[in-house]
């Protein structure tokens, strides 16, 4: 896989910056963040409540492959300007990270193509890097969607 | 001591950060580190050690003083950790950007 996404972690800050250019208009950017059966495709879990609209709120659940919760995670949408900008929080349910706080700003680069670009504040210096460990569990589920992929294209 | 676990405790501290900060752009002796801050000297060469065990910094010898460095591949072990954590949103947005290049065709 290409490396399209960019993240910026300085040493000692508490907040990160991750960038991306879709080969994408902007429009659709947009709803693939805002539309809860859009999301539920991308993100591999289950939305149980996503209203996009300023002073809405959101709620995602994801099944281990026996059924069981493997991760929750909720917050309410602070700002949302169509096609521009998003923020929101960040907290996922029964972990140690504290509340994040999310700035997603959405750019037309063409017809074509869009940027995003998210940059997200956590409490303190140490749960931010506390999340950026986290990905090792990840990477597990990340490599049994892989293999399911695969197995889906035999199919 | 574990790398792996400690070079973010390590950077934790924000006289650890300071320290490295100082160091960015050029060597210090551990006198002039430490005439940076207002903390005892004894604080600041514990601050050094540290940092010298996670790898961030180097040492030279230099006659009677001892110099300190930013390692620059200690460093680069803080870029390589977050390695995972980018390649998981890489997935996601890849997911993202096909997913949307159906509804695209749709339009």
């Amino acid at each position: 896989m290409e490396r399209k996404t960019q993240v910026h972690a300085e040493a000692g800050r508490q907040d990160l910056l991750i960038t991306r250019v879709f080969e994408l208009p902007v429009d659709l950017l947009y709803r693939a963040f805002t539309e809860a059966d859009i999301v539920q495709q991308w993100m591999n879990t289950h939305v149980i409540k996503l209203e996009s609209k300023t002073h809405g709120s959101w709620q995602f659940e994801t099944l281990d492959p026996s059924g069981n919760v493997a991760f929750k995670a909720n917050g309410t949408i602070h700002i949302l300007i169509p096609e521009e900008k998003l923020v929101r929080t960040f907290e996922m349910e029964n972990a140690a990270f504290g509340v994040q706080l999310e700035i997603l700003e959405f750019k037309s680069i063409d017809e074509n193509t869009s940027s995003l670009q998210m940059h997200s504040i956590y409490e303190s210096v140490e749960l931010r890097d506390a999340m950026l460990k986290l990905p090792f569990a990840y990477g597990i589920n990340m490599a049994h969607d892989r293999l399911q992929e695969i197995l889906q294209s035999l199919k | 001591m574990n790398l792996r676990r400690d070079v973010f405790q390590a950077i934790a501290d924000p006289t650890r950060r300071a320290i490295l900060l100082l160091l960015a752009s050029q060597s210090m002796s551990a006198g002039a580190i430490a005439a940076n801050f207002d903390t005892a000297r004894p604080t600041v060469s514990k601050h050094l050690q540290i940092l010298t065990e996670c790898e961030l910094l180097s040492q030279e010898h230099n006659g009677r003083e001892v110099y300190y460095h930013l390692n620059a591949q200690g460093m680069k072990e803080i870029a390589d950790y977050i390695e995972p954590f980018r390649m998981m949103w890489e997935h996601r947005f890849h997911k993202l950007e096909s997913v949307m290049k159906k509804y695209k065709r749709k339009k």
